[in-house]
């Protein structure tokens, strides 16, 4: 545990946790100008939160622990990621958490936690959203494990601060077969586990064609704001992710406050770029076919396990 | 197919209407606490679907009601405010009442068109319970078979107070 480590696990929460709802209204505005529209401001999911933060807190009759604990569990998990991930600096807080295993295992926890308490409502969209959601997790999480196991091979080590810094000391590898298959690989994962287009529309609120959104119909108050937190938070953390694997520049190496400056800078701006591009392509996009999906889903996983047995035979 | 779309972005540019002057008069205490930011839950009682062709373009681009923070969302339990449509039929009167009780405090009834008000033309009819404030207590009322986008707009912005 290091200075500089400890220092981003301070800064990196608290960016996170303050910027991903900007994060939802830039993109929500971006959309609404491509449409034609003026928007409501990037500032309105923050207001949205502060107003359900203030409603009544709703628990439904025959609803169990399960349904209480799961968006405390959701923000808490991905708060955890956020702590422990190489986002502002090259070091973690707590090395050994930052390991490609868990924090994979860790979001899969937040996801899985909402699909139980959808089940647990014990409604038709609850469970149908819960089912969608895990055949979706099904597919989502190998090619993530593999797709970074890739990225992993010429490290030696599966700690994602050792595979950022090694990127950092030789970006040219970015460019290899192995980099890029990864790269498109992750791109499609994060696509659908965020629950963006072409997978899920989040502005969509027709219940047939609902993922994500179906297994929180019954959450109000306190409880929804917790899980439109943590459902941004995770958008930015895998944003995140892939622009520091692939893309590492500017993140601070060492401890001085220009350095942190720097990093919380380059890391904003680097999220802000990718989540701009993901909205600007969701315009042109229509969404997927339910039973469409897996078919894109394996062909991720196809990139993921082609860029793995590259690293070995090509790397 | 992309680059056709791309045209047609750039040649149709912003068709938002420049937005009227915002509403002087807050439509109740609740506004104050909701602070800028509505979530909807639009019910049909029994509507002859004129009002949700009014609904839906005000929240379509030329009106674009959400740049003042109102949002339509797909349950009561995420909803603000509930925009009862039509009189309220006898089918519809327990649900109404239920969607009412599950939205949580603190909540809003606009009632949008002549029906919902006052039961319209169907005044009387075998199949009415009757207004929307015979089964749920209403606080914004909107006028006109059906009213029109500026009407409705003119009533969410008196509850978003933008």
């Amino acid at each position: 545990m290091t200075p500089l480590g400890l220092v981003g696990g301070v800064v990196q929460p608290l960016l996170i946790l303050a910027g991903s709802p900007l994060l939802l209204g830039v993109m929500r505005q971006i959309r609404a100008r491509l449409e034609g529209r003026r928007g409501a401001g990037i500032g309105q999911p923050w207001r949205d939160l502060r107003k359900l933060m203030r409603k009544q807190r709703i628990t439904p009759r025959g609803t169990t622990e399960v349904f209480r604990v799961a968006p405390v569990l959701l923000v808490a998990t991905t708060l955890v990621v956020a702590v422990v991930a190489p986002f502002v600096t090259i070091t973690s807080a707590v090395g050994p958490v930052a390991d490609l295993f868990a924090v994979v295992a860790l979001l899969a926890l937040g996801t899985v936690a909402v699909a139980l308490a959808g089940l647990d409502t014990g409604t038709a969209f609850g469970g149908m959203g819960a089912s969608r959601e895990t055949t979706i997790l099904a597919l989502v999480e190998p090619t993530l494990l593999v797709a970074i196991f890739a990225l992993s091979v010429r490290v030696g080590s599966t700690n994602l601060p050792a595979i950022v810094s090694a990127t950092l000391e030789d970006p040219g590898q970015v460019l290899s077969s192995a980099s890029l298959l990864a790269a498109v690989a992750l791109m499609i994962v994060i696509v659908a586990e965020t629950g963006r287009l072409p997978v899920d529309n989040p502005a969509t609120h027709l219940e047939l064609t609902m993922v994500h959104e179906a297994m929180v119909l019954e959450y109000a108050g306190p409880d929804l704001a917790l899980i439109e937190l943590g459902s941004a938070m995770r958008l930015s953390v895998y944003l995140g992710l892939l622009a520091n694997l692939f893309f590492p520049i500017g993140i601070a190496t060492e401890l001085s406050v220009l350095g942190i400056l720097g990093g919380v800078v380059a890391f904003a701006v680097k999220v802000t770029v990718l989540g701009a591009a993901l909205a600007t392509t969701e315009v042109f996009l229509a969404k997927l076919r339910l039973f469409r999906v897996p078919e894109l889903l394996a062909g991720s996983f196809l990139l993921a396990l082609l860029a793995a047995g590259a690293s070995y035979f090509l790397g | 197919m992309v680059l056709s779309l791309w045209r047609k972005i750039r040649r149709t540019g912003r068709v938002a209407e420049p937005a009227p002057p915002p509403p002087d008069a807050a439509a109740g205490p609740a506004v104050a606490e909701l602070a800028g930011s509505v979530q909807i839950r639009h019910v049909d009682a029994g509507s002859c679907n004129g009002c949700e062709v009014e609904i839906g373009s005000a929240f379509g681009p030329v009106y674009d009601a959400e740049r003042y923070g109102a949002r339509l969302v797909a349950a009561p339990r995420h909803a603000d405010a509930l925009l009862v449509t039509g009189p309220v039929t006898r089918n519809m009167a327990v649900a109404l009442r239920r969607t009412y009780e599950a939205t949580p405090e603190p909540k809003v009834v606009v009632a949008v068109g002549d029906c919902a008000r006052d039961c319209g033309v169907f005044a009387g009819s075998y199949g009415v319970a009757g207004a929307v404030r015979d089964v749920v207590p209403v606080d914004v009322e909107i006028s006109g078979c059906p009213p029109r986008p500026e009407a409705i707009v003119a009533a969410l912005r008196s509850l978003t107070g933008r």
